[in-house]
């Protein structure tokens, strides 16, 4: 009996162990978003003039599954991530909608002119009115938005290879097969 | 090559602290007292070599080496010199090297000093202390190294973190780290003692310097760190509970516990597996608070690194630094003997008393910090466990500690009359009870709470003062008596007497800004009068200057009392262009007795451009400023109470029974009769 009582830090040593091995195990770059599992906000956003795509609204979002992509001209990470992007528009089905966040339209026309566009419609947001209600944090951030117009998941930061083969399409693929 | 040479310096370390850590526990085992010997130059060689790369690494800082990736990304050259230099270990990789520079100073220290160890005890305990450096020099070596080349090398550097670039930081990591890593010692002396299977006075003896001096570090660290976040942070407070803080004031609390709890196993040869485990826990909590900065396990504003390399790295030095004691402990510590008997009221009652509550508080504050990690690993929301938590919690259990810490000396060893040492304390009480009425009567009717606080802390101080009036027989004894017990008086009560007296003036400091801070929190403009806590404040606008590597707007007060100007105070926002970020400078005026402190906002209407922040936006001498202005009451004195502490931590440890080795001096016509603490 004792000798249980001297192995009873070890065994709750071990047990916090257990925690800080699950702890080091998420993101700590992952910031939940409270509009999981939310309709994404009402809102209509202009295009971006002299680009040739429609502006954004609500109603572009249902019918398919999405990614709405929050980019802008000014954002290093989001010329990093933006050939991904290029590349999935040519190669897939996915429509990818962009929310360009704070950003002169002259800017964002020569820089898509610059790196090509994926964006079936782009919602021009200067004013970060829209942005602030799908609750952005910095550009550049991802939404995955299912058929019913409901956000489904979030990422915070430039999208990698990793992570859209393992993450974004296997859900986005999951998400279509939802009725 | 300068930078070459700190590389190379570092992995001879790392393979010396191997051998150190294998041969002289070979040697222990068989007796053979060659290999035994082979710990003092191993101990002393690991600290020169990392001292080398300690020093290659502060130079290539102060030359602005900007081949050096560390350096690149942690200086600029335009930075004054103190910062270049505070830049070493104002980042991830130089902060291991410190740490592992101050583990190779403690252990040449046991290796230089230590000549009257018995030589078993003194090879097993440097080994131990080897096995910690191989483990944090691998660290450094295999996932830190910080003397990584960059090719082709920028022109400047991207500048150290501008909140870092502080008198006050600056020297915060050091003192911390002499606190945590000289645990690193006490925890080597008990594996030592586990693995030899004997706990004596002797051991405790040998213990208590080293639990002394690091845990005098600790207080100095975290005193500094807390005065640094009250002047840097600009919110008037002076401890927020995050859990940075906290990891440092864990491993304090249980070292407190342990120092206490030393001197029973010294003194009465009991408590023994006990002060073995609080000298286990007091370094594992040192090595998770390492683990809670350094991994970003717990998202913190301090977390200087989040790299889950690392991280898993931590925790396997974590899991087999404490799993492994601990496991040790759970084998060996049920075949130590314990010791002398005592009654519940008695000297050694009291100390457990004082290590219950200082592990159960320790416990809390665990809790508290860790709350968040185990909700989330559970699946639960992210949350944070905010100073209401510790308020509800920590504040309640340290009441009774505070009152009994008076107390507690003037009991004696093994059995103590209770109300004959509450009647030697009659003075203390008295003047305790007179402060809590003047509190109340003359400051503050509002708060009971704080009137009793003030009680509570005069009853701390004259009871340290009372309890060594009764030993030196103050009032009692004819002067030249006194004198000479004064004089004989162990150097170890004195600083029992200075330390408590010293915790005191922290208590009283805490009552008195928690109860009666006055805050202003208003928007200005250029000639705005208003009161705060009696002075007058005539807001005189705010101007624009540049400093060194940093622009500057700089508001200005005149305070007024009686209508006389009393201070200007010019409270500062200073935006580092290098690396993007502004810091807020208050201005703080004391008195010693309470602090007036100003910070300035923001102007009215102006908004962040691009990344120049909008307390640089242009602005009008009309334009109105936010302003926040403090009456905090009595605040210097935690910082006046820590340093006490630490000042009786230090004359303690001057203490000759504590100097390892030193020969007991023969006192014929020494009369204090009972052995001090």
């Amino acid at each position: 009996m004792k000798r249980l009582l001297f192995l009873l830090p070890l065994a709750l040593f071990a047990v916090l162990a257990g925690y800080f091995y699950a702890g080091l195990q998420r993101d700590p770059a992952e910031i939940p978003s409270a509009l999981i599992d939310k309709p994404v906000p009402e809102f209509a956003l202009a295009p971006v003039a002299g680009v040739g795509k429609p502006g954004l609204s609500t109603a572009t979002l249902k019918g398919d599954v999405s990614l709405v992509n929050v980019f802008a001209s000014w954002c290093p990470p989001c010329r990093v991530e933006h050939p991904l992007l290029v590349r999935l528009s040519r190669e897939s089905d996915v429509p990818i909608y962009g929310l360009n966040y704070k950003d002169k339209a002259e800017d964002a026309r020569r820089w898509l002119a610059e790196l090509g566009n994926p964006y079936r419609a782009i919602g021009w947001d200067f004013e970060n009115r829209v942005a602030i209600d799908f609750g952005v944090y910095g550009a550049p951030e991802t939404f995955v938005i299912d058929r019913k117009g409901t956000i489904r998941h979030r990422h915070v930061g430039a999208i990698t290879p990793d992570l859209l083969d393992k993450t974004l399409l296997p859900l986005v693929q999951k998400l279509r097969a939802e009725p | 090559m300068i930078a070459e040479i700190g590389h190379f310096a570092l992995v001879l370390a790392l393979c010396v602290a191997l051998a150190q850590s294998v041969l002289p526990l070979v040697g222990a085992a068989r007796g053979d007292s060659a290999l035994m010997a082979f710990a003092k130059p191993a101990a002393l060689a690991q600290f020169a070599l990392v001292a080398l790369a300690f020093g290659c690494l502060t130079y290539s800082f102060v030359v602005s080496d900007f081949t050096v990736r560390n350096v690149v990304m942690n200086s600029h050259s335009a930075k004054p010199l103190l910062y270049k230099v505070s830049g070493t270990w104002g980042n991830h990789e130089g902060s291991m090297v410190l740490w592992s520079l101050i583990l190779g100073l403690f252990g040449a220290l046991v290796a230089g000093f230590g000549r009257n160890l018995p030589p078993g005890l003194k090879a097993r305990t440097l080994a131990v202390q080897g096995m910690i450096g191989v483990a944090f020099l691998a660290f450094i070596v295999f996932t830190s190294n910080p003397f990584e080349r960059v090719f082709p090398p920028p022109t400047d550097g991207r500048d150290l973190n501008p909140l870092l670039q502080d008198p006050g930081l600056a020297f915060h990591p050091p003192f911390l780290y002499v606190g945590y890593v000289g645990f690193s010692i006490v925890f080597a002396f008990a594996m030592a003692a586990l693995i030899e299977g004997r706990v004596d006075a002797a051991w405790a003896r040998w213990v208590r310097p080293w639990t002394l001096a690091a845990w005098s570090a600790l207080t100095l660290g975290i005193a500094l760190g807390s005065w640094w976040a009250y002047y840097e942070l600009g919110w008037g407070g002076w401890w927020y509970w995050d859990p940075v803080e906290n990891a440092s004031f864990m491993p304090w609390l249980v070292g407190a516990a342990l120092l206490h709890s030393a001197i029973v196993a010294e003194k009465r040869d009991a408590l023994k597996t006990w002060t073995i485990l609080l000298s286990i826990l007091a370094f594992a909590l040192s090595l998770v608070g390492t683990f809670l900065v350094r991994s970003g396990v717990l998202t913190s504003v301090h977390a200087f690194a989040v790299d889950p390399a690392r991280g898993i790295f931590i925790l396997a030095i974590l899991v087999a630094a404490i799993g492994g004691s601990l496991a040790m402990y759970a084998w060996r510590a049920p075949m130590l003997k314990g010791g002398g008997l005592f009654q519940p009221v008695s000297r050694e009652g009291a100390l457990v008393f004082n290590n219950v509550i200082l592990a159960t508080a320790a416990a809390t504050v665990f809790i508290g910090t860790l709350y968040p990690l185990f909700l989330e690993a559970l699946g639960g929301a992210k949350v944070s466990v905010g100073p209401p938590f510790f308020n509800a919690t920590f504040v309640p259990l340290m009441i009774p500690l505070l009152l009994a810490v008076s107390a507690g000396p003037m009991l004696g060893w093994k059995r103590a009359d209770l109300a004959g040492a509450l009647q030697r304390l009659r003075a203390a009480m008295v003047v305790s009870l007179v402060v809590v009425a003047a509190a109340y009567w003359f400051a503050d009717r509002r708060s009971v709470y704080a009137a009793l606080g003030m009680g509570l802390a005069a009853w701390l101080f004259f009871g340290a003062l009372v309890e060594w009036a009764e030993r030196v027989r103050l009032f009692r004894a004819p002067m030249g008596t006194v004198w000479s017990r004064a004089a004989n008086l162990p150097r170890a009560s004195w600083g029992m007497t200075i330390a408590h007296a010293g915790l005191g003036l922290v208590v009283m400091g805490i009552a008195g800004v928690t109860a009666w801070q006055t805050e202003v929190i208003r928007v200005a403009r250029t000639g705005d009068a208003f009161d705060v806590a009696g002075y007058k404040f005539v807001f005189k606008g705010v101007t624009r200057d540049e400093g060194p590597n940093y622009h500057i707007a700089r508001g200005t007060f005149e305070v007024y009392r009686n209508e006389k100007l009393y201070a200007v105070m010019a409270p500062e926002r200073r935006f580092f262009p290098v690396a993007g970020m502004s810091t807020t400078e208050t201005a703080i005026r004391t008195n010693l007795l309470a602090d007036l402190y100003a910070t300035i906002g923001d102007p009215e209407s102006a908004a962040q451009t691009g990344n120049i922040p909008a307390f640089l936006a242009p602005v009008t001498p009309q334009t109105a400023w936010t302003v926040r202005i403090y009456h905090n009451p009595l605040v210097p004195w935690i910082w006046l109470g820590a340093c006490t502490m630490v000042l009786g931590g230090l004359v303690s440890l001057t203490d000759r029974r504590h100097r390892v080795g030193a020969p007991a001096r023969v006192r014929p016509t020494d009369t204090v009769a009972s052995p001090a603490e």
